[in-house]
């Protein structure tokens, strides 16, 4: 019960942040011309803000299927090296139908503080920690849609910005006190302002760009300079 | 958005996310050696998020100048380690002030 108590408490902020981003995406996706209820679904079922916001704009323009399984691989391609780091550290309560279950919330945040809790983590503290979140994300889903359209023009507009202030947050303080991660940062922000500005490339739809700037950038500084070994 | 077309489109995202995380999760039992591999993983969130915000933040409000002013607010925020909540809210907040004069 103990360890319940705790995975609630740690999750209490996780929850917080969630709900002001999925506001902010519930708006988008009103702006997009989806339904609250559509917005609300995506966010029930994927819970991942990059992937989310990338998959709106797929969608909406009419793009493939393959388009947009690519773009969620690439995307969320982090979440398999942060899977693979957490199922190392789970104790033997965590059997396979938990895993199965608790998988489906391996988000950044989630995969953060589960990370710096103690040596192993088991089932009780893994449900206490992912409930809020989940609700969290699925409600500020629903009521940024729904207040979407109440609120006015000039606010929704402002709360567009939310979700990129979210990514600066987590990309800055890295790329601060490591170089090459500004590096590949600065590569990949190039390719993309390219991909927006220059005649012909501009008519690249958005999910593949995403798919090749990250992956040319990632690649190259995977080459010329891996992360050193611990 | 129709909803025939969204529920393909729901099914696609939702199915390839959770594979992604749950694989690893139920499969995986050692740790990545190859360093290109692992390097890789390291620094494909940082890219993703890169390309993601920039040139695209500079569309997300109605024009173009409080756009900027919100993310100069958050660039600073985030060199002075701000939470992920403070800097969101405040690039909000400075393209909505901006906003009602530009």
């Amino acid at each position: 019960m103990n360890e319940t108590k705790n995975g609630l408490r740690d999750g209490i902020p996780i929850c917080l942040g969630y709900f002001s981003v999925a506001f902010a995406f519930g708006i988008f996706c009103v702006n997009s011309g989806l339904s609250p209820l559509q917005a609300t679904l995506i966010s029930m079922t994927n819970v991942t803000s990059a992937g989310q916001l990338a998959a709106i704009p797929i969608m909406t323009n009419g793009g493939t299927f393959i388009e947009l399984a690519l773009a969620q691989l690439v995307i969320n391609l982090r979440y398999a090296l942060m899977s693979i780091s957490i199922s190392q550290r789970l104790d033997n309560t965590m059997t396979t139908p938990h895993r199965l279950l608790v998988s489906f919330m391996n988000t950044d945040e989630i995969f953060a503080v589960a990370s710096g809790h103690g040596s192993s983590v088991g089932t009780r503290y893994m449900y206490g920690l992912i409930l809020t979140p989940f609700i969290g994300w699925s409600l500020g889903t629903l009521v940024g849609a729904v207040a979407g359209n109440i609120l006015p023009a000039a606010m929704s507009d402002a709360l567009g910005i939310a979700i990129y202030g979210m990514f600066i947050a987590i990309i800055i303080p890295v790329a601060k006190k490591n170089m090459v991660v500004l590096k590949v940062i600065l590569t990949a922000v190039i390719l993309s302002c390219l991909f927006a500005f220059v005649p012909g490339l501009n008519k690249v739809s958005s999910g593949f760009v995403i798919i090749i700037c990250a992956v040319v950038s990632a690649a190259l500084f995977a080459v010329i300079a891996p992360v050193e070994e611990k | 958005m129709a909803y025939g077309e969204f529920f393909k489109y729901l099914a696609v995202m939702a199915l390839v996310t959770y594979l992604i995380r749950m694989i690893p999760y139920v499969a995986f039992r050692r740790k990545i050696t190859n360093r290109f591999v692992s390097s890789f993983l390291y620094y494909i969130p940082y890219a993703v998020l890169g390309a993601m915000t920039f040139p695209a933040i500079f569309f997300s409000t109605a024009s173009l100048i409080p756009a900027v002013c919100g993310c100069i607010v958050a660039l600073i925020l985030a060199w002075f380690e701000r939470g992920l909540l403070t800097v969101a809210v405040c690039a909000s907040a400075a393209a909505f002030i901006f906003g009602l004069f530009f």
